[in-house]
């Protein structure tokens, strides 16, 4: 680097530095004016295209929107002139209304997104359409197991119904969609037969799945189809003890009369749930709402004239309704949707005066909660109605229990929530299963439910599942139905919580029952259902292990009836090894056997799923069980040559996942069959056809009998002219993909043979492609090293690495790292290229932008390490003294990196040879340690500490204890590393200036106030004493504790403390002489006096076991055993740490004498801590117990084993 | 209360870990029956105390310790009866 560009940057920054002494801001005007470099967004020939005049871009958008937006207007973008003028809304107009949400209230928005349903997709939301169905019948129960419930071919018969309706539904779509109309009658259009737009229409109409029992507009429908309904619904009435189902109307919606319970239970085989089925689907501004409310006493006051009036009582016996839900449905209201009758309704506000008449503060008997939401009256409105308890039969009393108790645990505080939580568990028995689940489960179906509340909930069932046992048998399903959607949640916890539930659940209610509770669902119409099964049905396997359910999943995957059962069967199979992982390889070939004939089966369906479970299995199988896939080997392959589009995704999935398992021979045999596949699909449009060739790509690549010669030869021309394109770097799913993939190959094929091939791009113009680059230049290098790297490749590299720099526009760690690590790869190979390098950091650490300089000063920290072995020491110094003179950096993040980097240099060229000289450095670095920011604190600290630890002599004495003055503050610091440095640095502090100003220094910060300020001092007192010896500190402590000022008396025991448990055996010159002190300590009258004298009796006895100090250590346990009746906690744990210390030192024998003594004494409150010391003697050290175990005279007891004398 | 409720659980578990350990409600004839136990497993634990009993009694080693081993069947006799 030539020294004139050298003098050309200090200059700049100079000037920077005095104009920043001049204003505190930025002056952007003495930034990098007279650059050389061409703008990249200007005319470069300005001498044609004048730049004095207007902004040419004026009115202009000088940036495309990335996410694309605003592409609405491509689709009548013909090219051609308009000639007739278009009148439409400005874009600020149309862009305010599609954002939408930016003048909502932050607070609201918050609020809402703390519910589940806020952040479910659309399938998730599915879960609301599931209903609670009714208890069934423990089929299992022995004895008498009369209760009433459904069986299991009622409720066989019911999907059997379902189905048939989904059939006749689809049949009747279809008959739309081809044009014949439901209706016959209908009258058709005159001039033309033209059937489409009808179709359309009524295709658009009937899309809505419908059940059966919901009265539609749609019952105009076929002869043939009526009949069907009807003689299905006599089925049902057939059944065995079901009651007579009616049809179900609106009208028959009778409000329930207990909000809590799920309503609709008499006479409706599917019970309804209050909030998932009626509530939601009337607005709830209806009966509700603001226009309805009724009218206060105060506005009836200001409405009425006040004279002439009189205000009656109301008459006896008369009890307002409280319970909204019943309000809700005391009118029936106009259903919305599916009739179609509903209308539009105008959303109302909530309004404060509503809210403030249904929420009640305090829930009798309840006490205060955290919160109480609206919905929460439809479950707990009971609680306030105010009924006399005395007058109500012990269910309803029961009822009135769980629901106080649920009330506390869900909204309640965290203390409330335990003591309820402990209660309901207790008492789970008692309770019943009926009365809680019915209570509980509703809760969990209500769709404002938020995360916290889902998970006490839950807890709540998994904690009551334990004391149920098989008493749950009739809920299994509720419970299922509950659980199920959260195995599909976007949360890990909540996935993880419901995989214990349905595991516990089954271990409650057996195998047996479990299935015959599932398998219902296992071909339900519904997908949403049967995947969420397979789901469970997996977690049921891990909990009851796979052997036990192989038997069923045989015969569901083979079932003849439905492919929807097989289809499950299959997913339940792939479900296992993703739970289970390794843990299926004992029965891989019963799972492998069982789903092997689906991947011929007539459904393609069940073929693509049965594709993806052998994947599974395979993935999670790896490296063993190949002998396992034998049989579906060739199935797979002829599938695999036969599927095309989704189907083959899935096939090759599997042979991808299937070939390293292979042994080499059979690999590379097969790798090559299938790539010639894999090679026509690099071309595919299909983004989930993209991941999985990659997927296999790597899969192939990284077998053993794949070669290099192979990959180079076949497969890297493809995928290079396939996926190193542009457009891959835009798409994040995909740059991830595509740059792993790579690493993959390069690992097999070398790191040259790839670099080479990416490394232009780094010159491209796109800045994303650039990044994705160099990230996979980074991570090949980081693995393989650059040995590979040729020369001329080397050049190119350096070249485009620092193009790829320069030219950011964001500034990116990727960069940063990817730089870092070319450089550090290339070692002593990038001498040649360092001036080049060092040029660049100088002038992007004179950028005007902060960003720009942290990155430059990061880097320098990154490449120091290399500059110092490429021998570049002059460099090194001219960047020492650069980032020098940057030391009145503004912005802390900045500050930070450049302490960082000035660190880096300090490290490799040592404290001696360091530009700037240390003794200018480190006086500049004084008012620094001031800062407050994290960052610049820790690199200070850590720059102070070195220069303390390698070269104190550089720096006058009085320079330290300035240092130590600043240092005090530090110990304040929030991070712990901080804190620890400053620590570490006043030990070396003391150890190049001596102790007595140190520790003078923190003597007097015993005195401050704070707490944490006065513990990190007593370390620090500590650390200075092992550095200089104990005896330059221990007696200026002591004299310390003459002062009569607790808090200073308290802080000299501490460092004591510290201190003996850092010189550990060296205590033992010193036991005598602390002693006195500590008698007065052990006597004193503050608990936390005699506390901290004891932790450091318990560090001193550590430190002098056996070396003969047994003497004073029995006089301190004298003086310490009083002491065991303490209560507080942290006092007593001291105490009994103490005494175990000097159990360690002087023997068990002598202190359990101590023991014996209160072992069996008559009060209970001095036995407790006798026998916590017991215990501990005993588990620490029992044998050493049994000499000493004290003589016990009667018959029977002695020992007389111990009497035999030789 | 949240103190108490920790420091039994955390008593259960060390009860639950070592056979031997107490609290306020241990009898005599639990804690004596364990300190036997203690005793002869420690005996049997170190073959030179082992082998210098053998010698004082003059059995073999062998079985001395069987005896031992059996001894710790009820080292103390037969439990109290219950009183209620």
């Amino acid at each position: 680097m030539a020294d004139s560009e050298f003098e050309e940057i200090r200059r700049l920054q100079q000037e920077r530095n005095a104009a920043k002494a001049g204003s505190k801001t930025f002056d952007p005007s003495t930034q990098r004016e007279n650059t050389t470099k061409a703008s990249l967004t200007d005319a470069l020939d300005t001498t044609l295209y004048d730049r004095s005049g207007v902004d040419r871009f004026a009115g202009y958008n000088t940036s495309i929107p990335a996410d694309g937006d605003d592409d609405d207007d491509m689709t009548d973008g013909d090219g051609t002139r308009r000639l007739v003028g278009q009148y439409t809304a400005t874009k600020e107009m149309m862009n305010e209304f599609a954002g939408g949400d930016d003048d909502t209230d932050a607070l609201t928005s918050r609020a809402e997104a703390a519910q589940i349903q806020d952040r479910e997709t659309e399938y998730q939301k599915r879960r609301f359409k599931r209903k609670l169905s009714p208890t069934r019948k423990d089929g299992f129960a022995n004895g008498e197991g009369e209760e009433e419930g459904r069986s299991y071919k009622e409720i066989m018969q019911e999907r059997e119904l379902e189905r048939e309706e989904e059939r006749v539904r689809r049949k009747i779509e279809e008959k739309l969609k081809n044009g014949e109309h439901a209706n016959g009658s209908e009258h058709e259009a005159t001039l033309k037969r033209d059937t489409t737009p009808e179709a359309e229409a009524s295709e658009g109409t009937r899309k809505r799945k419908k059940r059966w029992d919901v009265a539609t507009a749609d019952d105009t429908s076929t002869q043939e189809n009526a009949t069907k309904k009807r003689s299905s619904r006599w089925d049902v009435a057939a059944a065995p003890d079901a009651t007579p189902v009616m049809k179900r109307s609106r009208w028959d919606q009778a409000p329930s009369l207990t909000a809590a319970t799920p309503i609709g239970n008499q006479g409706l085989v599917t019970p309804m749930h209050p909030s998932s089925a009626a509530i939601p689907a009337m607005p709830l501004t209806f009966g509700l709402g603001d226009r309805n409310a009724p009218l206060s006493d105060e506005e009836l006051d200001a409405m009425l004239p006040s004279e002439g009036y009189k205000i009656l009582d109301p008459p006896p016996g008369y009890a307002p309704i409280r319970t909204p839900a019943r309000k809700l449905m005391s009118t029936p209201a106009p259903m919305a949707s599916s009739s179609g009758i509903g209308g539009f309704m105008m959303q109302e506000p909530e309004n404060a005066r509503v809210l403030g008449k249904q929420m009640p503060t305090e829930i009798p008997g309840v006490g205060d909660l955290q919160f109480f939401k609206a919905e929460d009256m439809n479950y707990f409105g009971k609680l306030v109605d105010g009924a006399d308890e005395n007058t109500m039969t012990v269910d309803e009393l029961k009822e009135r229990k769980i629901m106080r108790l649920l009330l506390k645990v869900k909204n309640g505080t965290p203390p409330m929530r335990k003591t309820a939580l402990r209660q309901l568990t207790d008492n789970a028995r008692q309770f019943g299963a009926g009365p809680l689940f019915n209570q509980i489960l509703p809760l969990l179906m209500e769709k404002t439910l938020e995360d916290q509340e889902r998970h006490l909930l839950v807890k709540v069932i998994d904690r009551i599942l334990y004391k149920l046992d098989d008493l749950v048998r009739p809920y299994t399903h509720k419970i299922l139905v509950v659980i199920e959607p959260l195995l599909i949640d976007q949360d890990y916890y909540a996935r993880v919580e419901g995989r214990e539930i349905i595991s516990n659940l089954s271990k409650a209610a057996g195998l047996a029952h479990m299935i015959s509770t599932m398998r219902p669902d296992i071909d339900h119409v519904d997908e949403y259902v049967r995947n969420t099964t397979a789901r469970a049905f997996a977690v049921v396997a891990s909990a009851l292990g796979i052997p036990a359910l192989l038997p069923f999943l045989r015969a569901v995957c083979r079932s003849k009836k439905s492919w929807q059962a097989r289809h499950t069967g299959v997913k339940i199979v792939q479900q296992i090894p993703i739970l289970m992982g390794c843990a299926i390889l004992p029965h891989l070939k019963g799972l492998v056997e069982c789903i092997g004939p689906n991947l011929e089966d007539e459904q393609a369906k069940v073929r693509t799923v049965t594709s993806l479970a052998i994947a599974a299995l395979a993935e999670a199988a790896h490296p063993y069980g190949i002998e396992s896939f034998d049989t579906i080997l060739n199935p797979l392959w002829t599938g695999a040559k036969k599927q095309r589009g989704k189907g083959l995704a899935g096939f090759l999935k599997a042979v991808g996942y299937v070939i390293p398992l292979m042994d080499e021979e059979y690999a590379n045999y097969y790798t090559s069959q299938v790539m010639d596949i894999v090679l026509r699909e690099f071309q595919s449009p299909d983004e989930e056809m993209k991941k999985v060739v990659l997927k296999v790509v790597s899969q192939c690549a990284g077998t053993e009998g794949v070669t290099s010669q192979y990959l180079k030869e076949n497969v890297l021309p493809d995928f290079f002219k396939s996926f190193w394109i542009r457009r891959m770097a835009l798409d994040k799913r995909n740059y991830r993909q595509v740059v792993e993939t790579t690493v993959d190959l390069a690992q097999k094929v070398g790191c040259g043979e790839i670099v080479e091939r990416i490394v232009d791009h780094l010159k491209d113009e796109s800045e994303p492609y650039r990044k994705m680059t160099l990230e996979t230049i980074e991570k090949v290098i980081s693995a393989l090293g650059a040995a590979d790297v040729s020369e001329k490749l080397e050049e190119q590299l350096v070249d485009g690495v620092l193009f790829a720099f320069q030219e950011q526009s964001v500034e990116d760690i990727v960069m940063l790292n990817g730089f870092g690590t070319v450089v550090n790869a290339l070692g002593t190979r990038t001498k040649p290229y360092l001036p080049q390098i060092v040029s660049t950091i100088l002038w992007r650490l004179n950028n005007k932008s902060s960003a720009v300089r942290q990155q430059s000063a990061d880097l320098i920290s990154r490449i120091a390490v290399v500059m110092k072995q490429c021998g570049e020491d002059s460099l090194m110094g001219k960047l020492g003294i650069v980032l020098y003179e940057y030391l009145g950096e503004e912005y802390p993040e900045v500050l930070g990196s450049i302490l960082g980097a000035l660190r880096s240099i300090v490290t490799v060229v040592g404290i001696n040879s360091m530009q700037p000289p240390i003794k200018d450095l480190l006086p500049r670095l004084t008012p620094i340690l001031r800062n407050r920011h994290e960052k610049v604190q820790e690199n200070t600290i850590d720059l102070v500490g070195r220069i303390a630890d390698r070269g104190p002599e550089f720096v006058s004495a009085r320079e330290w204890m300035r240092i130590c003055f600043e240092l005090l503050d530090m110990l304040k610091a929030h991070k712990k590393g901080i804190r620890r440095a400053a620590n570490n640095t006043f030990g070396f502090i003391a150890k190049a200036i001596g102790p007595q100003d140190v520790l003078a220094t923190l003597l007097n910060n015993l005195r401050v106030q704070e707490r944490q300020s006065r513990v990190c001092t007593a370390v620090a007192i500590g650390i200075v004493a092992e550095t200089c010896a104990p005896f330059t500190v221990l007696p200026a402590l002591m004299n310390e504790y003459r002062v009569p000022e607790l808090n200073v008396q308290n802080g000299v025991l501490k460092a004591m403390s510290f201190l003996f448990e850092y010189i550990g055996e060296m205590a033992k010159d010193y036991v005598y002489a602390i002693t006195p002190l500590l008698e007065d300590a052990l006597i004193d009258r503050d608990q936390v006096h005699r506390q901290t004298a004891a932790s450091v009796v318990k560090h001193i006895a550590l430190g002098v076991v056996g070396l003969g100090c047994e003497d004073a250590m029995l006089h301190l346990l004298n003086l310490i055993f009083p002491n065991i009746f303490e209560t507080s906690p942290h006092v007593i744990d001291r105490i009994i740490e103490a005494i175990d210390a000097i159990r360690m030192a002087i023997g068990p024998g002598l202190v359990m004498n101590y023991v014996w003594a209160g072992l069996f004494h008559p009060a209970r409150k001095v036995r407790t801590p006798y026998w916590r010391l017991y215990n501990n003697a005993y588990v620490q050290s029992a044998d050493s117990l049994v000499p000493y175990y004290p003589n016990l005279d009667e018959e029977k007891l002695k020992r007389e084993e111990l009497y035999i004398v030789l | 209360m949240a103190d108490k409720l920790r420091a039994t659980q955390q008593l259960e578990q060390l009860q639950a870990r070592y056979v031997g350990t107490g609290h306020a409600d241990t009898t005599k004839f639990e804690w004596t029956s364990n300190l036997h136990r203690d005793t002869y497993s420690s005996y049997i634990g170190h073959p030179p105390l082992l082998e210098y009993m053998a010698l004082g009694t003059g059995t073999p080693m062998a079985k001395l310790k069987t005896a031992l081993i059996e001894k710790m069947i009820q080292p103390v006799g037969k439990p109290p009866e219950r009183e209620d």
